[in-house]
């Protein structure tokens, strides 16, 4: 296939094929962008817990007499762990996809007086850590001795233990394991790591910046429960507790928002960027149909306009093969052109909404991604006109010359 | 004239049917993506207290005395600092607001529930416009008494009292009994302006802040004895008791001043810088000076309070919108040259190059009024989506009259931008070329 003759034919039709390319590269730029963003947010949705999530329910409870707190929990944790089907109960001050209870500054330099670092400290009664299911990365779990009262905010113990891939930012290449984390109130010594353990608010700035503590129940540690069972008994779990809670505490409010299956609070939390997520689709769906829709319209109005030519074309021997194969080669050069000038305005764009929005630089990758997906949509949409100009009878040259 | 090439161009749009729905469709579609956007941006970015908006300042200073040293002021005022200058009473009106959550045992049998409270002084719904239904605030004097009164939301009354006309009755909060001395009219502020903290620390995450109003306005005083530790944002530079927020070392209290003159404004910036000066000289403030007071609107704009998401949609409805007049004008410059042979006779018998402009220029403007009205179903749709996001603001969301307008108005102009130049390509035909073809 020539592509000069194409090209001189193009030329008689720069404004059009000038303005059909710039869609195309107004679509390629906005596409790379939309799908850009739309595989942040289903990366953050996809963000790992470190928790066995299919197996646990919260049950989280506001409006707690002080006075009380230390027996009705004591009571209510005795009473969730005698629900059938409950492996094992622990309290904490938070967990996973619910509301942030220990964001603190805190510096790992003992005289340093600049809080330089800001983390999510998890507090934690017995057995929080295997009820969660987090998996031990270096060190060890907390021994019964290192539980401490909890004061207002963090409790009186000596130890902390971290997310590993958090340990590994804070104390880049040196073991974890004995260094000094310091809070405005407290020292702690880091005991161990565990693999992971997300906060209870990831956003696209901090997802695994916890700390966890040991903390015994009462006052300020009477709150927050969560529940181990197995999958397929979740739900029931989930109505036993809430008719528990009802009958043991009658004065207590379950936080609907944050009680529940924990892979339903899950889905609950990053039901905003679904939505978003959604939305993008439907901007880069209207989008491609939108400059289909162009590509059509200008490919059928150049085969009406040259229907005459094409006869003569087919007359001097050309095959519909040939006819077709023009006007595919013809939208793909458009569409090169368009993508050309596209991958300069994605990048630019990007700038622009970096500059907005925090977001990361658009990964090159995108680049081929929005180019394929245009291509491949010039080529359809073109079809359908280059056929009709296929079927274009010879015969046609001999009328009206 | 005008009637008449409207009957060509509805004859031509009928001609091709095919290419007149696309380009319909096209501009359909942009408009409905950017009208969607641009009314939910509308009725995020608003002014909250029209009128009003300009005579609300906010002061701030730095209250804190750890090493490490802010750029700009804290987003609150910690309790001494508000108080004092609250207790000062130069401003014509001043109220200091914090916010929580209360639990409300409404007894009969139903269970507690927990709601948003927000502890403030009598100030505030004079200042701020509060609609009352039933009743009022309560006195300055009573709520320096400490005094057992309570405010409720529209919403809340419908949930306790059915609506009723529930002043002077009672209900209980957190444990402690409180009657009721005002119910407040249907009062949706959009943004909760009078709450604005750390909204520009949240990621752009902030349709929390178009969440609905208050559900319980309790005299600060009053609040801070029933529902201690409950009061809730707050930064403290030190460790705190939040038992007693009062002397803690936290911010934890914004304050609201009416100025009702540039000139008093003036005056009580000068007080604020003094105040801070005075504070610093006797040691309890130490960092070094940082004052400021925005207006409303300022302050608005600071803690870029319309959430990310929705700017970011508006940025690419209107690429989209762009995407759809590149097309449009492609199309349109296929469809009118292809008339050039009837152009061109038409430029023969006498018509010029205006006239023929006009009449391209017509049928671009009905593709758009068809577009439109295509095109503000599709916004009545779109709304009706964004209605059924999981985001604070849902509820407010439908169109407007003026909104209304913009669709129209939107569309026939994008049209007829889009139709300029392919009309002032199709006025340039050369009638004796096109002649000579026929």
């Amino acid at each position: 296939m020539q592509i000069l003759p194409i090209l001189a034919a193009l030329r008689r039709h720069r404004m059009a094929a000038f303005l059909i390319g710039m869609e195309i590269a107004l679509a390629c730029a906005i596409l790379c962008n939309a799908l850009f963003l739309v595989s942040n947010r289903v990366d953050m949705m996809r963000v790992d817990s470190g928790v066995d999530q299919d197996r646990l329910v919260v049950v989280w409870l506001d409006g707690i007499d002080d006075a009380h707190a230390a027996d009705l929990a004591a009571r209510l944790r005795a009473g969730f762990a005698g629900i059938a089907g409950v492996e094992s109960v622990a309290v904490g001050n938070a967990v996973p996809f619910t509301q942030r209870a220990g964001e603190m500054g805190f510096r790992v330099v003992a005289d340093d007086p600049h809080y330089t670092e800001q983390g999510h400290f998890y507090v934690g009664g017995p057995k929080f850590a295997a009820t969660l299911g987090l998996r031990l990365a270096k060190g060890r779990w907390f021994s019964p001795d290192e539980y401490g009262p909890v004061g207002d905010f963090l409790p009186e113990s000596p130890s902390v233990m971290l997310d590993a891939a958090y340990a590994e930012k804070l104390w880049p290449g040196q073991d974890p394991l004995g260094k000094m984390v310091y809070t405005s109130s407290n020292s702690f010594r880091v005991i161990g790591t565990y693999a992971s353990l997300v906060r209870p608010d990831p956003s696209p700035y901090s997802q695994h910046n916890t700390l966890l503590v040991a903390g015994n129940p009462g006052k300020h540690l009477a709150g927050v429960y969560v529940l181990r069972t197995t999958p397929e008994q979740t739900d029931r779990v989930l109505r036993d507790a809430r008719a528990l809670v009802a009958r043991v505490a009658p004065t207590v409010v379950v936080e609907k928002d944050f009680s529940g299956s924990m892979l339903a609070l899950r889905h609950a939390f990053f039901a905003g960027d679904r939505a978003m997520a959604g939305l993008l689709v439907g901007v880069i769906a209207a989008l491609l149909l939108v400059t289909a829709l162009g590509i059509i319209g200008l490919a059928s109005f150049w085969v009406q306009q040259r229907r005459r030519q094409i006869g003569v074309r087919r007359a001097l021997g050309a095959t519909r093969g040939d006819i077709l194969r023009y006007f595919q080669t013809e939208n793909f050069l458009i569409v090169s052109g368009g993508i050309a000038v596209g991958m300069v305005l994605a990048f630019a764009l990007n700038l622009v909404l970096m500059q907005h929005y925090e977001l990361p630089r658009l990964p090159l990758y995108y680049l081929p991604l929005g180019a394929t997906t245009l291509w491949l949509l010039g080529q359809l949409s073109v079809l359908g006109p280059a056929r009709r100009a296929a079927a274009v009878p010879p015969v046609v040259a001999t009328r009206s010359v | 004239m005008f009637a008449y090439y409207l009957d060509l161009a509805l004859r031509s749009l009928k001609r091709n049917k095919m290419l007149t729905a696309l380009m319909v469709i096209a501009i359909a579609v942009g408009i409905g993506a950017s009208m969607t956007t641009l009314t939910v941006m509308y009725l995020l970015s608003g002014d909250p207290l029209p009128g009003k908006s300009g005579h609300i300042y906010y002061p701030q200073l730095d209250p804190e005395t750890g090493a490490d040293v802010r750029k700009v002021p804290p987003d609150l005022l910690d309790y001494i600092s508000a108080h004092d200058l609250w207790q000062s009473g130069r401003a014509d009106r001043q109220a200091m607001v914090m916010d929580g959550n209360i639990k409300v045992q409404p007894g009969g049998g139903q269970s507690p529930f927990m709601t948003t409270v927000v502890g403030t002084t009598s100030d505030f719904f004079p200042m701020f416009n509060v609609p009352f239904r039933y009743g009022g605030p309560w006195t300055a004097a009573d709520e320096a008494r400490g005094v057992r009164q309570v405010v409720i939301s529209d919403v809340l009354n419908q949930r306790l009292f059915g609506g009723a006309n529930s002043v002077g009755r009672s209900i209980v909060l957190n444990g402690a009994s409180v009657q009721v001395v005002g119910v407040l009219d249907h009062w949706r502020p959009r943004p909760r302006f009078y709450l604005l903290a750390g909204a520009r620390n949240s990621g752009g995450n902030t349709s929390y802040f178009y969440g609905r109003a208050h559900d319980v306005f309790l005299p600060l005083p009053t609040g801070l004895a029933i529902n201690a530790g409950n009061f809730g944002w707050y930064t403290c530079w030190a460790k705190p008791d939040p038992m007693n927020l009062p002397t803690a070392p936290c911010e934890s209290v914004a304050l609201w001043v009416q100025l009702d003159t540039p000139a008093r404004a003036a005056a009580y910036r000068g007080y604020l810088t003094a105040y801070d000066a005075q504070q610093r000289e006797l040691g309890r403030l130490t960092h070094p000076a940082n004052t400021r007071m925005f207006s409303l609107s300022e302050w608005m704009a600071f803690q870029n309070v319309v959430p990310g998401d929705v700017k970011l949609q508006t940025w690419f409805a209107f690429g989209f919108l762009l995407v759809c007049l590149f097309n449009m004008v492609g199309l349109l410059l296929a469809k009118f040259l292809r008339r050039s042979g009837e152009i061109g006779v038409r430029r023969a018998l006498g018509a010029s190059r205006a006239a023929i402009f006009e009449q391209c220029l017509i049928e671009a403007g009905i593709i758009g009024l068809l577009g439109g009205v295509f095109g503000f179903l599709l916004t009545v749709l779109g709304l009706w989506l964004v209605r059924q996001q999981p985001v604070e603001y849902a509820d407010i969301v439908t169109l407007n009259v003026p909104m209304f307008l913009l669709t129209f108005a939107l569309a026939i102009a994008a049209s007829l931008v889009a139709g300029a130049f392919p009309a002032l390509r199709a006025s340039r035909v050369a009638p004796a070329l096109q002649l000579k073809t026929l």
